[in-house]
Formats: C-alpha cells, sequence, structure tokens
C-alpha cells in the first residue's frame, strides 16, 4: 500500500475519504477566532460598550459634567432628582449628584484596573516560573502564596490599607497586594499543566532551553486563561476599592468617588433615599459588565484546550 | 534481514561493526513519594540495569507490557529524564561527562515521537512554526528553518500550501502525527526513537504513517527505535526485538527469532496471546494470568517467576542474565532464563543446539 | 486519614505562623512610629524613655515579635488604646457576635445557592437555568454595602418591616433566640451573604451540570433508579468542588463583614475593626484580624479534611 498524499490542489481528502474543495476552509489563528466569537456574543458586546463608555465618561469628566462638583450649596442639599439644575438630585453638602457620579468613575476605575494589571504582571511571573521550575522554588513561593491566601481578600485589603493609612496609594499597594496571590496560584496551576504536555517535552527533546521554551511555548498557553482571571478580578477590585473608600481609607472628602459618596450619603438615606443608592447603582453596573464580559472571554477562549 | 545495510554516508561513515547506540547497565529509579516528611526509602524500579545496542540503519523493536519501563528507556535514551547509573553511547562517543558528547548533540541526533499526537503540538503555533523550531534553537535562521519545514511538510505527503499554516486542533490524528515525524526530522537525526507512536490512530490511518516511516527510513537513511504494545505492528517494522518485562529486558533477538522461535516464556505467552486470523484456532486458556507485579517491589529472582509456568526454586532465588548462545555478545538472540543455560540449576536446562 | 489529618495540620502550622509575622508587622507599615499613637502630645523626652520601655518598642523587633506571639498565645492580646480594657474582652463579645451572623448567613446562603444551582444544573440552558444564573451573575457583583443599604431604605425607611441597627431590640448587648433578634439579623444575614450566594450558585450549577453530561448517570438511570436516586449521586459528586467554593466563602464572610456590620452596626469584630482603624487602635486592630485570620486558616483546614473524605482523589500530598 503506498503512502497516500494530499495531493490535488483544489481539495484536501480526510482519512474516511470525504473531500473537502480548500477554498471551503479557511485558516484563522486563535486569536482571530476568539475575536469572531465575542462578536457575535450580544452580552458582552453589550457590556463592553458600557464599560468603554464609563471609561470615557471618566477620561472626559470635566467636559461633561454640567456642573462643578465640589460646588456646595446650603439650599439645594438633598435636593430630588429632577429639581431644576440638579437632574440627578444633590447630595448632603448641596452638590450636584450627576457632575459627582461623572468625576467618581475616575477613582474607582483606576482603583479597580490598576491593581490587578500589576498583579497581573508580578502574580503571573511568579507563577510561571514557580510552575516550570518545580521543586523547592515552587514550593517557596506558593508557601508564601499560601500565607497571604490565609486572610480573606477584603479583610487584607482592609488591614494593610489600615496600617498604611488612608491614601489612593496605599489602597493601590494593598489592592495589588491582595491580588498577587491568587493570579500566581492560577498561573502556577495552569503552567504545571501545560508543562506536562508532551509537545514541552517535545520542544526540550529539540534542545531548547528553559527560557526559549517558555517564551515560545508556555506563555501563549498560560497567558490565556490567567487573563481570563485577572479580568474576573477587576470587578471584585473596584467593589473592594469602593469599599475602602467607604471605610475612609482610600480617598478622602471631598473627592468625588463612589464609594466615598455611598459612605457620606448613608446619614441621608431616609430623607433622600434615591439619591443615596446612586453612587451605588454605578458600581454595581461597572462591577456587573466587568464580571460578564469576562465570562464571555471565558466562553469565547473555551476550544479545545 | 539480518544483512548490515551500507552505510550511504550521512555525516560521518560509522565503523561498519560498531553499533550506533551502545547501551549499558542503564537504570532509573524513581522515588515513591510518601508527603512531607519522608521519602519512606521505596523506589519505583522503573528500568533496571538494562543493555543492548542498536546498528545503524535497523529498526529495533520494543514491545512489553504497560508498565514495563519501555517509555522510561525511550527517554532515558533522550536524556529527557536523568540516569541513575548506565552509560550511554552514540556512534561509539559516551554521552554527558567531561568528556562525552553534549546532551545538546545528543538530542540533534536523536529525536522522538510522541504517542499523543494533540498534545505533543502546541495548539497556539501554526504547524510550520512548530516543525521549524526545533532547527532555529539550533542556530538555523529563520527562513532557513521554514524552508525545511515546508519541504518536509511535502516529504510526508501533506501539502505545503494547505498545510503549513494550519492549526492543530483543524487536523486529524493521521496528519499531526505526520507532523509530529516531520518534526522529529527537522533537526535531519540519524535515529529515531517512536515511542507507541501510532498506537492511538484508527487502523487505516496506522497502516499509512507506518508506511510512510518506511519510505522516510530509506529516504534520509534512519534508524528506528519502534516502540508499541502491538505485537503485530512491531513484527512489520523491526528488524530486531527486544522484549521487555518489569523493567528487565527478558529476551532480544531478530524478528524471526523471536516471532518463529520465542525462548522466553513470557515472550512465548505474549505471542500465543495474540488472536489469530485463522477461526479454527482458539484460545481456551489464557496463556497468561495475573496482573503483572508491583514495580514497586519486584518479585525476587526472576521477576517473571510468579506468573511462569516453567518456575522452579532456583528462579525465585537467582536473577537470570541475558543468557547467549556464545555468553558475551549482546547482538545473538539473548533469553534471560535460566532454562538457556545448562548450569543454572534449572531441571530443564541444556545446552542450547545451533539455533539462531 | 488520620496521618493525613495530622500532617494537614502540621502543614498549616508554618502557614499561622507566617500569618502572624504579617499581622505583627502590620503595625510597622503604617506611617510615624506606633509609639505616636499611644504618646499624650506633651510627653518629654523621659515620658517617651518610660513608654517606651513599658510598651517594650526599645527592644529589637524580632524580640517583640516574639513577646507578642508568646503573649498572644496565651491569650493577653494587649490592651486597647481607646478603651484602655484589655483587647480580649472586647474582643471574645465581638467574635461571639459574629459567629452568630456568620451562622445564620452560612447556612441560609449555602442552602439557597445550593438548591438554586442544583436547579439551574438540571435544566441547563432552559429559563431556570437563566434566571438563576442572571442572579447569580448579579450577586456576585454587587457591592455588599450597597445592596445592604438598598435593602435597608426598602425595608426599613420605605416599608418599615424590619429594624435597620443593633443586634436585637433595645440596647440588648447579649444575644438570644428569639424572633426579635432574628428580625435584626435578616438584613445582615442577606448583605453578608449575598455575594457568597452567587460564587456558590455558580459553582453548583457548574458541577451539576458537568456530572449530569458524564455517563455513570445515565447508567443510573437505565438501571432503573428514581429520579431522586439519582440525585442524591449527583450532589454526591458536586460536594467536594462545592465543599471547597464554600469554605473559601465561610472565611470570607467573617472577614468581609467589616462593612456589613458596620452599616447595621452589628456589634460584631467587623464593627471593632471599623472602629480600631478610625481611632488607629493598634493593639485592637492587630489583635482583631489574628483572631480572624487564625480562624480562617482553621476553617479551610476543616474544609480541606472534609473535602478528602469526600473525595480521596483531592488529596494533596
Amino acid at each position: 500500500m503506498n503512502t497516500s498524499s494530499e495531493t490535488a490542489r483544489s481539495t484536501i481528502s480526510l482519512p474516511d475519504g470525504v473531500e473537502i474543495p480548500t477554498g471551503a476552509l479557511e485558516v484563522r489563528s486563535y486569536w482571530q477566532n476568539v475575536f469572531q466569537r465575542l462578536r457575535r456574543d450580544p452580552v458582552t458586546v453589550t457590556c463592553l460598550v458600557i464599560v468603554l463608555l464609563i471609561i470615557l465618561m471618566a477620561i472626559f469628566a470635566p467636559y461633561l459634567a454640567p456642573a462643578d462638583p465640589y460646588k456646595a450649596s446650603m439650599l439645594k442639599r438633598l435636593a430630588a432628582i429632577g429639581t431644576a439644575g440638579y437632574p440627578l438630585g444633590a447630595d448632603e453638602l448641596g452638590r450636584d449628584m450627576l457632575s459627582r457620579l461623572i468625576y467618581g468613575g475616575r477613582i474607582s476605575l483606576l482603583m479597580g484596573i490598576i491593581p490587578v494589571f500589576v498583579a497581573l504582571f508580578v502574580g503571573g511571573t511568579m507563577g510561571v516560573i514557580a510552575g516550570f521550575v518545580g521543586g523547592r522554588t515552587n514550593m517557596l513561593i506558593m508557601r508564601l502564596m499560601d500565607v497571604f491566601y490565609a486572610f480573606p481578600s477584603i479583610m487584607l485589603a482592609i488591614a494593610i490599607s489600615g496600617a498604611l493609612g488612608a491614601g489612593i496609594g496605599n489602597g493601590l499597594l494593598a489592592l495589588t497586594l491582595v491580588f498577587i496571590p491568587p493570579i500566581t496560584r492560577i498561573a502556577e496551576s495552569v503552567t504545571t499543566q501545560v508543562r506536562s504536555f508532551d509537545f514541552v517535552e517535545a520542544a526540550r527533546a529539540s534542545g531548547a532551553g528553559s527560557w526559549t521554551i517558555i517564551r515560545v511555548h508556555v506563555l501563549s498557553n498560560v497567558l490565556g486563561p490567567v487573563f481570563i482571571y485577572a479580568t474576573s478580578l477587576v470587578s471584585v477590585g473596584i467593589i473592594i476599592a469602593s469599599g475602602l473608600s467607604f471605610l475612609g481609607l482610600g480617598v478622602s472628602p471631598p473627592a468625588a468617588d463612589w464609594g466615598l459618596m455611598l459612605s457620606t450619603l448613608r446619614q441621608s438615606i431616609y430623607v433622600n433615599p434615591m439619591v443615596c443608592a446612586l453612587p451605588g447603582v454605578m458600581i454595581f453596573i461597572t462591577s456587573l459588565c466587568f464580571n460578564l464580559m469576562s465570562d464571555g472571554l471565558r466562553s469565547a477562549m473555551d476550544v479545545r484546550l | 534481514m539480518t544483512d548490515q545495510q551500507t552505510s550511504t554516508g550521512r555525516d560521518q561513515a560509522s565503523d561498519g561493526d560498531r553499533p550506533l547506540i551502545d547501551v549499558h547497565n542503564l537504570t532509573k529509579h524513581f522515588p515513591v513519594k510518601r508527603g512531607i516528611f519522608q521519602h519512606g526509602g521505596l523506589v519505583v524500579k522503573a528500568v533496571d540495569d538494562i543493555s543492548f545496542s542498536l546498528k545503524k540503519g535497523e529498526t529495533l523493536g520494543i514491545v512489553g507490557e504497560s508498565g514495563c519501563g519501555k517509555s522510561t528507556t525511550a527517554r532515558l535514551l533522550m536524556h529527557l529524564i536523568e540516569l541513575d547509573s548506565g552509560e550511554i553511547l552514540l556512534d561509539g562517543q559516551a554521552v554527558g561527562g567531561k568528556e562525552g558528547l553534549a546532551v545538546n548533540e545528543l538530542r540533534r541526533q536523536v529525536q522522538m515521537v510522541f504517542q499523543d499526537s494533540y498534545s505533543s503540538l502546541n495548539p497556539r503555533l501554526p504547524i510550520q512554526d512548530t516543525i521549524a523550531f526545533g532547527p532555529t534553537v539550533h542556530g538555523v535562521s529563520q527562513q532557513e528553518a521554514r524552508q525545511r519545514a515546508l519541504s518536509l511538510l511535502e516529504s510526508v505527503g501533506l501539502q505545503p500550501d494547505q498545510f503549513g499554516r494550519r492549526y492543530p486542533h483543524e487536523l486529524s490524528g493521521g496528519q499531526r502525527q505526520r507532523i509530529n515525524v516531520a518534526r522529529a526530522l527537522a533537526l535531519q537525526p540519524r535515529v529515531i526513537i517512536l515511542d507507541e507512536a501510532v498506537s492511538a490512530l484508527d487502523k487505516s490511518v496506522e497502516a499509512q504513517v507506518l508506511n510512510l516511516l518506511v519510505d522516510l527510513k530509506t529516504e534520509f537513511d534512519l534508524t528506528y527505535i519502534f516502540i508499541s504494545h502491538d505485537l503485530n505492528v512491531v513484527q512489520y517494522m523491526s528488524d530486531r526485538v527486544l522484549v521487555m518485562y518489569l523493567g528487565k529486558v527478558v529476551e532480544l533477538g531478530t524478528v524471526a527469532e523471536i516471532y518463529d522461535n520465542p525462548r522466553h516464556p513470557y515472550t512465548q505467552a505474549l505471542l500465543q496471546s495474540r488472536p489469530s486470523m485463522n477461526p479454527e484456532i482458539r484460545i481456551d486458556e489464557p496463556p497468561i494470568t495475573g496482573d503483572p507485579p508491583n514495580p514497586i517491589n519486584p518479585p525476587p529472582g526472576c521477576r517473571f517467576h510468579t506468573r511462569c509456568p516453567f518456575a522452579e526454586d532456583v528462579c525465585a532465588t537467582k536473577e537470570p542474565p541475558l543468557y547467549t548462545k556464545s555468553g558475551v555478545d549482546v547482538a545473538d538472540h539473548a533469553v534471560a532464563c535460566h532454562i538457556e543455560e545448562a548450569s543454572s540449576g534449572h531441571s530443564k536446562a541444556q545446552p542450547r543446539s545451533g539455533d539462531a | 486519614m488520620f496521618r493525613y489529618i495530622i500532617q494537614r495540620i502540621i502543614y498549616s502550622i508554618p502557614i499561622a505562623l507566617g500569618v502572624t509575622v504579617i499581622v505583627f508587622s502590620l503595625v510597622y507599615l503604617g506611617p510615624g512610629d506606633p509609639l505616636d499613637a499611644v504618646l499624650p502630645d506633651d510627653a518629654t523626652a523621659a515620658d517617651v524613655q518610660e513608654i517606651k520601655e513599658l510598651y517594650g518598642f526599645d527592644k529589637p523587633l524580632p524580640v517583640q515579635y516574639a513577646i507578642w506571639l508568646g503573649r498572644a498565645v496565651t491569650g493577653d492580646l494587649g490592651t486597647s488604646i481607646g478603651t484602655g480594657q484589655p483587647v480580649t474582652d472586647g474582643l471574645k463579645r465581638a467574635v461571639v457576635n459574629t459567629l452568630i451572623l456568620a451562622f445564620f448567613a452560612s447556612i441560609f446562603g449555602f442552602t439557597i445557592a445550593s438548591v438554586l444551582g442544583i436547579v439551574a444544573g438540571y435544566h441547563h440552558g432552559r429559563w431556570a437555568d437563566k434566571v438563576v444564573s442572571t442572579l447569580a451573575i448579579t450577586g456576585v457583583s454587587v457591592p455588599n454595602y450597597w445592596l445592604a443599604i438598598v435593602l435597608i431604605i426598602i425595608f426599613s425607611v420605605e416599608l418599615n418591616w424590619l429594624p435597620s441597627l443593633g443586634m436585637g431590640p433595645g440596647e440588648s448587648a447579649a444575644w438570644t433566640l428569639d424572633w426579635a433578634h432574628m428580625r435584626h439579623m435578616i438584613l445582615p444575614m442577606i448583605g453578608v451573604s449575598i455575594i457568597s450566594m452567587g460564587i456558590i450558585a455558580r459553582s453548583m450549577r457548574a458541577a451539576v451540570a458537568e456530572i449530569l453530561n458524564q455517563e455513570f448517570v445515565q447508567t443510573l438511570r437505565s438501571k432503573g433508579l428514581m429520579e431522586r436516586q439519582v440525585l442524591r449521586h449527583v450532589v454526591k459528586n458536586a460536594a467536594p468542588t462545592v465543599m471547597a467554593v464554600t469554605g473559601l466563602q465561610i472565611g470570607n464572610l467573617m472577614g468581609g463583614s467589616i462593612l456589613i456590620e458596620t452599616i447595621f452596626a452589628w456589634p460584631g469584630t467587623g464593627f471593632l475593626l471599623n472602629e480600631a482603624i478610625f481611632r488607629r487602635d493598634l493593639p485592637v486592630l492587630q489583635g482583631t484580624i489574628l483572631v480572624l485570620a487564625m480562624f480562617f486558616v482553621t476553617v479551610n483546614l476543616i474544609v480541606d479534611v472534609m473535602q478528602t473524605s469526600v473525595d480521596p482523589r483531592i488529596r494533596r500530598d
């Protein structure tokens, strides 16, 4: 029996004898595939749009806000929604809610996104190294992470923040430290799994050194799952960051920040409940959209690996 | 089939009689993990003191049940696992050590094709990059590596312009194995180890890939080590066969010797348990019963004696070495059974009367 | 099995020690000297020295750590800067109160979430599943302190059905199992557990859906097993995965209660922590976090062992 070769240029013959015209098959890279699938998912697209709008709103706040977010007016304290000049009402010091809400996203978004990305970089590196090298290094790194993991995340964030003192910088640091262990864990877990696949051994058998193998073969396979996990952390970050501000540990008054606004408005829920709930709505929507996007990304990337 | 093939002049011309690969006393024990505190001292004796050699241009088949150490041997040969003791010689030159061949160079000359066609390919890389990877590691330019990859694709029967940029998940098992073979060839090795390379394929595809391997062997002047648990396939592909049991070599000889005249009880049982194409021939009782013993605690003496129909007291105490006719050269039909050696103390032992 | 338990306990010890190191060093993270919190404003140099010696600040750090740890183990967590009372006094009561809340919240949250998750898993893809999934992801995304406020707005401010503050009617410092006290617990309970409910529901749903796809379920049905019995098998198989998640959540429940307790003025550890942060009362801060972290480590240990007893494959050697 001769070796059969897929010779015909216009068709490909599959083992069971089926002939497929080659025009029907396009080669697409993995990421192009993912992108296609994402495009067709209405939920993810909607959330992406919303998140982009919120981000744009935060960036262009000075141009969008109708009034000065810091301008107080004793007469207009806790004005109801729809009062003239105060479309979304006013807070307990008479400042325009709409403007404050627009400005409020800035810090919340920053505090949610930056720590996750820094943690992704630091934790990802540590996790890949731990997973790839194994042995003592792995034990050392993972045990260290376990110690931090022994604290519930919110508590750790509050503890570090509380110890460091109030302020955005401290809040960012606290959140980054909180996010590094889980990302390290997931990176290590995925790397260990990838390392056991034959193609890594085949790469070693080709004579490649560790760094080359990591760069060419491991990273591209590890990045996906770790990135998905990281995106799901953004929403947690926003919630915890706002929580820190709520406790007085993040931003200080009179800054406009959703978490802080919730806190200062808390006293006034008996007077004007709707206005008091507004900042939380923003936090909720942002967090929800990031979560849905993360889910969508996970489904889109869930190919055969 | 025992004729020497004349070397057609790739790399250095090797000494006519010198084996291309020579393995002495290869041993690998894996410690069994017992938790944080102790090793427990228990080891899995995966490969225990095995020796064999391989001539240029031949195909050595290695057969045995799961867990007998075949795959471990393959990985030891490529230094993917560290040896505990023993020596590997490539074309007369020892591997490792200060004077010896660098492991990197070993890996250029000896390559491997794995069993799982899917997990052996990086799902994120297009096929031609996977094949070109090996050469680039050894200093070949990107351009030339890609050229080589494309021409190899053609050699294994896949159209380069159609398959070059594809991804593994878009291909069938047979196609993927061809690519694995192409990848192995990319480094222009002299020896290719095929570790259960066709075991996972459908029969018809398996046949195609086997024939491809035979063609490639001539085209690229290769030497094969063919590992499989499928006795028929090994018979088809091999010039010589090595039978392993529980980390030890139990029989070694040419295909004809092993298949027509098996002398070790284990080999005999293995061959008897093959279903026959002839419906008249039925097996009433399985020729071999029970499970292979635990490699952590192999039986004393001959490892097979617990399942051997001919076992006697001497088998439980003294471990039989690989006896050969001449007693020295491992290239003869060698059998690790006391029956073979007149002075071993086994009741059935008698000097062999000049058989092959 | 017994050996595995011992092994895990021994393994937890270095982790626990690491935790104590972190808690101890928290104090030194902050700006300024921890001494400043204790010093009156008009302290003279002699006073400073005296107080240093009194609190042991003049010794090298590792020694301070050892002393602190030694005292902590015997139950002496220092003196609260705010109240002047031993930290342990207030902490004891606070821990009990938080535990009560956490206990009911766990049962409530876990039960509802599991049921919803199982229902969703069984009706994978259909509307029941979509509803539960939506609820779950909402639960996970909602800032629980905001939800608490919204609940207060709805149930206390507008409808006036439920109280919004405190642990019980009046100034009750002790908790008793009666309807009056339960009324005070309902809203905090929901607030504390909402995020965990979302997580557990999603986890259960995924686990159940995957198990239902496995062949052994078809085998069970073809053997003639009633659906209810099949359900038992499914739940047993889903248990380990979900248990792991639950264990983590119980810890979060206790640690994350700080915000909810603050909102509802529930006199638990969270409330204590909040005040300690506000007043920079470092001994209380340290003591509370230490106790909470130890709880968390213990809970994780228990869950780990329980998980292994249910599914022996999970052993983490």
